[in-house]
């Protein structure tokens, strides 16, 4: 018990009126990753639950680990997939080099620490810039640092490219935190994603870096197009020419974002999320419900001119970052609908519009985040007509 | 038909009078607080620009545009100078009747808009619908398809703001931001996902 010794002593110096009472969120944000939070609400109308904010938070940070193995193994395996033919480049390549780890593709291990090379340096810098900015509006604001930043930060390493320079990343999570999270009031009262909304604003400021249309592999000299823009092109059967299987995206050896090649991985992230009540299942099903019901709509009207209409909904399950998005952020209890009907249009609405935008927008090959931005903004409208259709029912059997 | 459809999705989704295009600002700032409201205003400004974007079409074509009083006898005047006035005439003459019938049918609307109903007059997004009609050479078919579709985009992203401020009633917005800071935002980063509709080619 010596840490919970340390913190007790030291805990005097940070209460009103200790000299280092300014920092009181500081020391508040270690002490409890630390232990349990030991706010307790004291008041009558209150329900017991085991499940408080930190834990919803931690849990979420642990369905993510499937897939931030599969990140890191994926995009070492496809870097040294492309130095097998381009040669090593970079600083990175130096540091394996010095550790005499290898390029072998066929190494995990080498896969694993390649990978990591790109992880950690994104993630640290998001930790860095983003946890700054917390720190400040939490002293400046004198409300409590807490996990959701934990999972903001990692959900956010997540959607990003490996290619990404570190200042891109940078100013993506403080855009994120400040203008998505702290300006509402921290977490809890934003009505969009804050992982969502830094990357949005990235894939807007920097859009030849961010937009998708060919694929993140950071090795000088190695070029080629996305599996959506592929398909955008030329069609599903045009995927198998450029070497993707369904197999190969579902189980995510194919380039893309860090985090979310990968499906299957999502997909365990998701039953952890359910089994443990935090994602609601009504978005999920609503979500999938959409995306496949207008997918199969297209795939029946046909175009001639447009490849993306013949695209089965089994390809837009496993492509881009439509399994991430829909385990990770549609799945958010804080910017989605909170009425239960609600939830089922929410993920409806969203998956409706992932294929609106991968078929219908040449513009962007890939739909996931405007998907979810965009039923972040209608999401209390839905809320609104649900409750008043309620109303309006109820108030008919009471005449 | 296809075309008119096409119109239709492009002016509320893509070219959102609101949102892509930030016309109609003061109003939609200002009356978004409730739900409620918001609807009634974007109905109101829904009525107005159908009903003056193809009046005003018909005022281009029959009387102002070169060669257009021909019927009349004057085949060689252009009075196309005389355009932004008549159209602004139009559109307070409408916004002083639908003021009236309001008024008399639906009071707690009537009372809830406020200073904002005869406001309509000068809203940017009705003036601008009307010159956007002039620019493009819609003709009258269109000019009706054009009006009702970008005045039901500005009444969707009305009434989407007003539920996300309604929602926002419950956080804790730093102080120098309250009020209006905070709706701009808002409304900046839900034209950012609005976005994800710009570029769509129909």
């Amino acid at each position: 018990m010596g840490l919970r010794n340390f913190f007790d002593r030291i805990e005097p110096h940070f209460e009103k009126g200790g000299k280092w009472e300014k920092y009181f969120p500081l020391y508040e944000m270690v002490e409890s990753f630390a232990f349990t939070p030991k706010t307790v609400t004291t008041a009558a109308p209150h329900a017991r639950s085991y499940i408080d904010m930190k834990r919803i938070m931690t849990y979420v940070v642990l369905a993510t680990i499937p897939c931030i193995l599969m990140a890191l193994y994926n995009t070492g395996y496809q870097t040294n997939l492309a130095i097998a033919e381009f040669g090593p480049s970079g600083w990175r390549a130096s540091i394996i080099e010095f550790l005499r780890i290898g390029f072998n593709p066929a190494n995990p291990f080498a896969n694993m620490m390649h990978g990591l090379m790109y992880f950690l340096p994104i993630y640290i810098t998001t930790l860095v810039a983003g946890g700054i900015c917390e720190v400040i509006f939490a002293t400046v604001r004198k409300h409590e640092v807490n996990e959701g930043f934990l999972v903001t930060s990692m959900l956010y390493t997540l959607i990003l490219p490996a290619t990404t320079p570190l200042w891109q990343v940078a100013l993506g999570i403080i855009f994120g935190v400040i203008i998505g999270k702290e300006v509402f009031g921290g977490t809890g009262k934003n009505f969009l994603n804050p992982a969502l909304t830094g990357r949005a604003f990235l894939y807007f400021a920097y859009p030849a870096q961010l937009s998708g249309d060919s694929v993140w592999v950071p090795v000088d000299g190695f070029t080629g197009a996305t599996a959506l823009a592929v398909t955008a092109a030329d069609g599903v059967q045009e995927l198998a020419a450029h070497g993707i299987t369904w197999w190969d995206s579902f189980l995510g050896f194919i380039p893309g974002s860090l985090g979310e090649t990968s499906t299957v991985a999502a997909l365990l992230g998701l039953a952890f999320l359910l089994m443990t009540k935090i994602a609601n299942y009504r978005m999920v099903v609503g979500c999938l419900g959409g995306m496949i019901g207008f997918s199969l709509l297209l795939n029946w009207i046909g175009s001639d001119t447009n490849p993306m209409f013949a695209m089965p909904w089994y390809w837009h399950l496993v492509l881009g970052g439509y399994a991430f998005g829909l385990v990770f952020m549609v799945t958010e209890p804080v910017s989605g609908s909170h009425t239960n009907l609600g939830r089922y249009i929410y993920g409806a609405l969203i998956g409706f519009m992932v294929v609106m935008i991968r078929v219908i927008n040449p513009a962007f090959p890939e739909g996931m985040m405007l998907a979810i931005l965009f039923g972040n903004v209608f999401a209390p409208l839905i809320d609104y007509f649900v409750v008043q259709a309620n109303i309006k029912r109820r108030a008919k059997r009471h005449v | 038909m296809e075309g008119y459809l096409a119109l239709a999705v492009k002016a509320i989704f893509v070219e959102n009078l609101a949102l892509a295009f930030f016309l109609g600002m003061c109003t939609f700032i200002a009356v978004s607080k409730k739900i409620s409201t918001a609807i009634g205003l974007g109905i109101s400004v829904m009525i107005v620009q159908a009903i003056t974007v193809p009046a005003n079409n018909l005022i281009l074509n029959y009387l102002l545009a070169p060669g257009a009083l021909a019927w009349a006898g004057f085949p060689d005047v252009d009075l196309t100078f005389l355009g932004l006035i008549s159209y602004i005439g139009v559109i307070a003459a409408l916004v002083q009747i639908l003021e009236m019938v309001l008024d008399k049918y639906f009071p707690p609307l009537y009372n809830a808009l406020g200073v904002f109903l005869p406001l309509i007059t000068v809203n940017c997004a009705i003036l601008g619908g009307s010159l956007f009609m002039v620019e493009r050479g819609y003709d009258f078919g269109e000019s009706v398809t054009y009006g009702l579709s970008s005045g039901f985009g500005w009444a969707l992203a009305i009434t989407a703001m007003a539920g996300v401020r309604e929602k926002l009633k419950y956080s804790d917005i730093p102080d120098g931001l309250q009020g209006l800071g905070i709706t701009f935002i808002t409304a900046g980063l839900m034209a950012m996902a609005f976005m994800s509709f710009s570029g769509v080619k129909l």
